[in-house]
């Protein structure tokens, strides 16, 4: 069963091998999504494996699934297949260097599929950079100033961060000198948690949440995430705020685990309800006043990372159930929305919020799934983002994070205003100019229907998540329970 | 070795590390900056040596070896070449007059002694001693990338922070396990690779490289 893991980072890095052997070809588009495919169906696999035999373990104790990251894959790979197929150009915008795009893709979901698979720290921290190293280029991709200044903030701010973490993890390496064996196997640390060097595993435990923070994009160490979003091709932002930012948030909850048994859990939950209160407000704040859309795509990102940040430093299992959820809830929708934004500004040629209008009647194809996406991002039922949103700010409320969610309620109020009415805005407002065209001439780029597909499954698949969630329940009670080391 | 002479080794490697570090705050010629860099890398390879020997570690000299070529060699060289691609050998300009950026830095290494007593004290080993050291370099990559304008420099102060991090790593537990140095090491170069490439590609576009003059993209 173990050979599951080794399926899931090598067949991506193959199909990136043959992508970019064969990148003169544009259909090797397709390989990045037969990659995410991959993940997908070797994650699910892993989930039922994990749940039927204990956790899986291989390379010499390097690699190791249990519950928790059998879960994730499973999301990155579900996230990925409708980000890369729903994202795949029309044909009239293929650039030439579109192989060695795909390869890009594919070796960043196999640096994904490493850092969720990977036990020990220290090659989740590699995986984790090489996701910023693979994205690079991606955000840079399609040229221009701004797209070079958002990818030059993604890289310093990114690698800056996450070397802030890795000085965490070789503080936390230090702290393991005491236990006999220094390590840097999650495991390991986990069950010698009571011998740590309490005053380095602080210190480790501090740094290392702010180094991820700074990849998950929240508050104060945000400056890159607006930019860099709205600056790349429409799949790469979807995939980073679909499932990179939950990847890295995902890094965040295995130290947590770890500092919470070796010093108890205040440091951690005080830098996190900090950062995510902080997130919702400069999230609500920026949209109120958003002329861009897909900068107000960015924001909305954060808000969410904000409200799980809180998620997770309320802990316990209704509250993390809850995040895990709300990752696949959020990275559908999120994805599925980037995706449409990028066909919009195709149809529309302006980024501005003001420059489209009365989207519903001149494109129903973008305009219908447009309006419910916002809905799922908003939270309203049945998309399963409204379960999870309450059943995060409940949680809180009984572990003791009352006045924190009350002010996270409003703000998320205050981010529903300004979403709403920017979506509104451009799906129903009025028309400025409302003398009714051919409708051929509108729609010279119609999506045939193969590349609605995708969009029409996320979607569909957020509005019924909670209702048919019923045997989601145990796998997620089991990744949950794997935050413990036993599953 | 005895353990009079790997004091001695240690203060002067460590010695070195500072040295380079506080130089390349102090001057303005990215060559400069870039050739002290090497010799850092040189300090690191160093203290790793004498380090991993005096602990009776048999993955030392490969260790070594691999910091050596990494750090010493193909960083200074990725980095030198960006800046001949643009001609660029001087720094734009800094945020911050010199006496300002050296009594920062100053007070930065003051810092890194005063934070890592309480974090490092009961530790009696003499590298846990010097490892105030790393703890400064990363202090003092922070500042260059906080006070300084061209994109190179910034560089130079992330590798800094990098060359800290991996001094303090040595300096506590001996290093990381070779596997994880060699993806840690991959993953940097890589880095400077592309942020190498980035800084070129900023050079043609706009003519100068310049970072606070990176305002395209504003709400």
């Amino acid at each position: 069963m173990a050979a599951l893991i080794w399926i899931a980072l090598a067949l991506p890095l193959l199909l990136a091998a043959l992508s970019f052997l064969l990148r003169r070809h544009s259909w090797t588009l397709w390989l990045p999504v037969a990659a995410a495919a991959t993940l997908l169906v070797v994650g699910v696999a892993l989930v039922v494996a994990v749940h039927l035999g204990g956790p899986l373990s291989t390379g010499a104790g390097l690699l190791r699934v249990d519950a928790l990251s059998a879960w994730m894959l499973s999301v990155v790979g579900a996230v990925a297949v409708i980000a890369l197929w729903a994202g795949i150009p029309h044909r009239a915008d293929r650039q030439r260097s579109i192989g060695l795009f795909a390869t890009l893709l594919a070796l960043f979901l196999t640096a994904m599929a490493l850092a969720v698979v990977a036990d020990n720290l220290g090659l989740l921290w590699v995986a984790i950079e090489l996701t910023t190293i693979t994205t690079a280029f991606l955000v840079g991709y399609r040229g221009g100033r701004g797209a070079l200044e958002a990818a030059w903030k993604y890289v310093v701010l990114g690698s800056v961060g996450i070397a802030i973490a890795f000085l965490g993890i070789v503080l936390l390496y230090a702290a393991s000198r005491g236990t006999g064996e220094p390590s840097l196997s999650w495991l390991g640390l986990l069950e010698s948690a009571a011998r740590l060097d309490p005053a380095l595993t602080r210190a480790a435990g501090a740094l290392t949440v702010l180094g991820f923070a700074t990849k998950v994009g929240l508050a104060p160490m945000h400056s890159w995430l607006p930019d860099a979003q709205s600056q790349a091709p429409a799949p790469v932002s979807g995939l980073m705020s679909g499932v990179l930012e939950a990847v890295a948030l995902y890094a965040i909850l295995r130290v947590q685990a770890i500092t919470d048994a070796a010093i108890g859990p205040e440091l951690v939950r005080g830098m996190l309800v900090t950062a995510g209160l902080l997130s919702l407000g400069v999230a609500a704040a920026m949209s109120l006043t958003q002329k861009d859309y897909r900068r107000l795509l960015a924001y909305s990102s954060m808000e969410h990372m904000g409200l799980l940040a809180l998620g997770v430093a309320a802990g316990g299992p209704l509250a993390l159930a809850a995040v895990l959820l709300h990752m696949l809830g959020h990275g559908l929708a999120k994805s599925t929305m980037f995706v449409l934004a990028g066909r919009v500004l195709g149809t529309v040629g302006g980024h501005r919020i003001s420059d489209v209008r009365n989207l519903l009647r001149r494109r129903p194809d973008l305009g219908a799934p447009f309006l419910l996406g916002a809905a799922a991002l908003l939270g309203f039922p049945p998309f399963v983002t409204f379960f999870t949103e309450v059943a995060i700010l409940v949680a809180g409320f009984g572990r003791g994070l009352g006045w924190q969610m009350a002010l996270a309620g409003v703000l998320l109020l205050a981010m529903f205003a300004g979403f709403a009415r920017h979506v509104l805005a451009m799906t129903v407002g009025s028309d400025p100019d409302p003398v009714t065209p051919d409708p051929e001439a509108l729609m010279p780029d119609r999506p045939t229907v193969f590349r609605q597909v995708p969009v029409v499954i996320a979607l569909g698949l957020s509005a019924v998540l909670a209702f048919a969630a019923w045997p989601l329940v145990g796998v997620l009670t089991d990744a949950v329970a794997a935050l413990g080391g036993t599953r | 070795m005895s353990d009079h002479l790997y004091e001695q080794l240690l203060a002067t490697t460590t010695g070195l590390l500072l040295l380079t570090a506080v130089l390349q705050v102090w001057g303005r010629s990215v060559t400069r900056a870039i050739r002290l860099l090497a010799i850092q890398g040189l300090a690191l390879a160093g203290l790793v040596l004498v380090v991993g020997l005096h602990g009776g570690e048999r993955q030392a000299p490969p260790v070594a070896l691999l910091v050596l070529l990494v750090k010493a060699v193909a960083m200074p060289w990725a980095m030198a070449r960006s800046a001949r691609l643009i001609d660029q050998t001087k720094e734009a300009g800094s945020l911050a007059n010199p006496a300002v950026e050296l009594i920062g830095a100053a007070g930065l290494t003051l810092l890194a002694y005063a934070i890592s007593g309480p974090l490092l004290g009961g530790q009696a080993d003499p590298a846990a001693q010097a490892a105030p050291v790393g703890f400064s370099l990363v202090l003092l990559g922070f500042w260059q990338l906080l006070i300084r304008r061209s994109a190179l420099t910034q560089l130079v102060a992330f590798l800094l922070i990098d060359n800290g991090i991996a001094t303090i790593a040595f300096l506590t537990s001996g290093g990381l396990p070779l596997t994880i140095e060699l993806g840690v090491s991959l993953d940097v170069l890589l880095v400077v690779l592309i942020l190498g490439v980035l800084v070129v590609r900023m050079h043609e576009e706009q003519g100068h490289i310049d970072i606070t003059e990176l305002r395209e993209l504003r709400d």
